[in-house]
């Protein structure tokens, strides 16, 4: 399954009946540098558009949400100690959670990197 | 994605970094007054300045290699600043005792003391003690020029500065604005190599002294200080003149521009007071533990706005003080944030706060109650509702490196 955009500048990708979020190269560079990010517990259910988590850059705090509702079952412990990589990698090793979907149908009103990257256009 | 409302900082004071991730549905603005912009404007936008709005300027918050790296970049080389927004100004009358005396009805320091050629810091006080704005105050070294005082304001309060200066000044001392004139900043231990290249004359100059001077050839004024705590100058010259020396100076290996992001979490290392922020109308300069800026003769004569209240704190302390606050983990504490004392009463709140770079973790400061402002004091934050153990702490977070 390929990746899905939200317009809160998050991605999630499907793998298995699990998938991983972050936040896309778009959001990262407007950030800037991060610092600090929090993250959700393992085990906490979370709901398609709310807060899951929150990420920092030296000049602002901001929150990331949900792409979809389910289940956190993994969380992306490296960035405590290296949040720049998220930076470095908004889309791959600057992964922030996982889940497991309760309702995979749910991706389907997200954007595909082509309806993102025409979104983004749209804002500038 | 959003920016969360941990920010509470007003638009006008503070750097906004570019956080409102451009979510595509920020409301329109209510027909915003345009933009100012400094003589320096197209050379930050040619050079990739990330420009936003502050203090009413179209002003760059970082450039392309972010704000930690020009961050890092200042601490061991040198940055160069475009702070021409500012509010550069000339107080003139008929002789030094003249204007300072005028001057020191409005400020609590010592300015008739203030030697030909230096430099002091202080602050316009109200009726009731509080802080109008914190300003420079440089008597010029030019004998030609006696009575003649260079002020350097704040950029979001310098037309009430002005207005508030004009109204109270007498008939004697007149108020010149100098909005002709451009003001940049180059800071970092590399500054007086680079500076001096251009200008000698600047290289024997101590901290917080200025001279009338030269910079290959351009008429300029020249001071030691600046706001981030390390050596460097504050560089004054006509609008017309400055993209020449910019240009002069960024042709120094050592030397590359620096946005407003890095300025603010290098001010804040090195605990100096952001106006609007950590100091304002309803804190006094003695609460702002700024009690330094302020010379025994003041103290003890008074004759300065607030100076009833001043005196009285002076003599009796204060209920409450700024200070510096060391986060125990990893997560910022941003304007706003409570403090609460280790037992969970409420004892202040933080009134700058982010990621310093060079302590390499999250700093504030803020105002606790008397009690709470010795250093090691353990505290709480309250960061997205949930307290975080923290403790106060001198300040400056990263010593300054100033060439006394």
């Amino acid at each position: 399954m390929s990746t899905r955009y939200t317009k809160d500048h998050e991605w999630i990708r499907l793998d298995g009946d699990v998938a991983t979020v972050g936040i896309t190269e778009h959001a990262q560079e407007q950030l800037g540098d991060i610092v600090y990010v929090e993250l959700p517990e393992i085990g906490r259910k979370v709901d398609k558009g709310g807060e899951a988590a929150v990420v920092e850059s030296v000049k602002a705090a901001s929150d990331v949400y949900s792409p979809a509702s389910g289940e956190v079952v993994a969380i992306n412990d490296a960035l405590g100690a290296t949040p720049g990589t998220i930076n470095e990698e908004a889309e791959g090793k600057g992964w922030f959670f996982r889940l497991k979907l309760s309702s995979p149908a749910e991706l389907n009103e997200l954007m595909s990197a082509e309806q993102y990257k025409e979104f983004l256009a749209t804002l500038e | 994605m959003s920016q969360a409302d941990t920010d509470t900082a007003d638009q006008a004071q503070t750097p906004p970094q570019a956080a409102a991730i451009a979510t595509g549905d920020a409301a329109p603005a209510e027909t915003p007054a345009p933009l100012r912009e400094t003589p320096l404007h197209s050379l930050h936008v040619t050079r990739g300045g990330r420009m936003v709005p502050f203090a009413g300027y179209d002003m760059p918050v970082q450039y392309a290699d972010g704000i930690i790296a020009e961050h890092n970049h200042v601490r061991a080389d040198a940055g160069l600043f475009d702070v021409s927004h500012m509010g550069q100004a000339f107080l003139v009358g008929a002789d030094h005792e003249t204007v300072a005396r005028a001057l020191e009805t409005l400020v609590p320091g010592d300015i008739v003391n203030l030697a030909p050629g230096r430099q002091r810091y202080t602050q316009l006080t109200d009726a009731a003690g509080g802080i109008l704005d914190d300003l420079m105050v440089t008597r010029s070294a030019d004998p030609d020029e006696d009575g003649v005082l260079l002020l350097v304001v704040n950029a979001a309060t310098k037309d009430a500065d002005y207005a508030h200066l004009a109204e109270k000044l007498p008939a004697g001392v007149r108020l010149l604005r100098a909005d002709h004139r451009a003001l940049i900043a180059v800071q970092g231990p590399a500054a007086v190599r680079a500076v001096g290249r251009h200008c000698p004359e600047a290289v024997a100059l101590t901290f917080m002294s200025a001279i009338t001077t030269r910079f290959d050839g351009i008429d300029c004024h020249i001071s030691r200080s600046g706001y981030t705590g390390e050596d460097g100058y504050e560089i004054s010259c006509k609008a017309t003149r400055v993209r020449a020396i910019v240009e002069r100076l960024l042709s120094e290996p050592t030397v590359r521009l620096i946005g407003l992001g890095a300025r603010d979490s290098l001010r804040l290392e090195a605990g100096l007071c952001l106006y609007g922020h950590d100091i304002d109308t309803t804190t006094s300069p003695i609460e702002a533990a700024l009690t330094w800026s302020i010379a025994k003769r003041r103290r003890e004569e008074g004759g300065f706005p607030g100076a009833e209240r001043i005196q009285r704190e002076l003599r009796e302390g204060v209920t409450r003080l700024r200070v510096g606050i060391k986060p125990d983990g990893r997560a910022p504490a941003r304007e706003g944030t409570e403090i609460r004392s280790a037992d969970g009463a409420p004892i202040g709140k933080v009134t700058s706060g982010g990621f310093g770079p060079s302590v390499n973790g999250p700093i504030s400061m803020g105002y606790v109650a008397k009690d709470f402002a010795a250093p090691g004091t353990a505290v709480q934050l309250i960061v997205r509702e949930k307290p975080l153990p923290a403790q106060t702490v001198a300040l400056p977070f990263v010593p300054h490196r100033y060439a006394r």
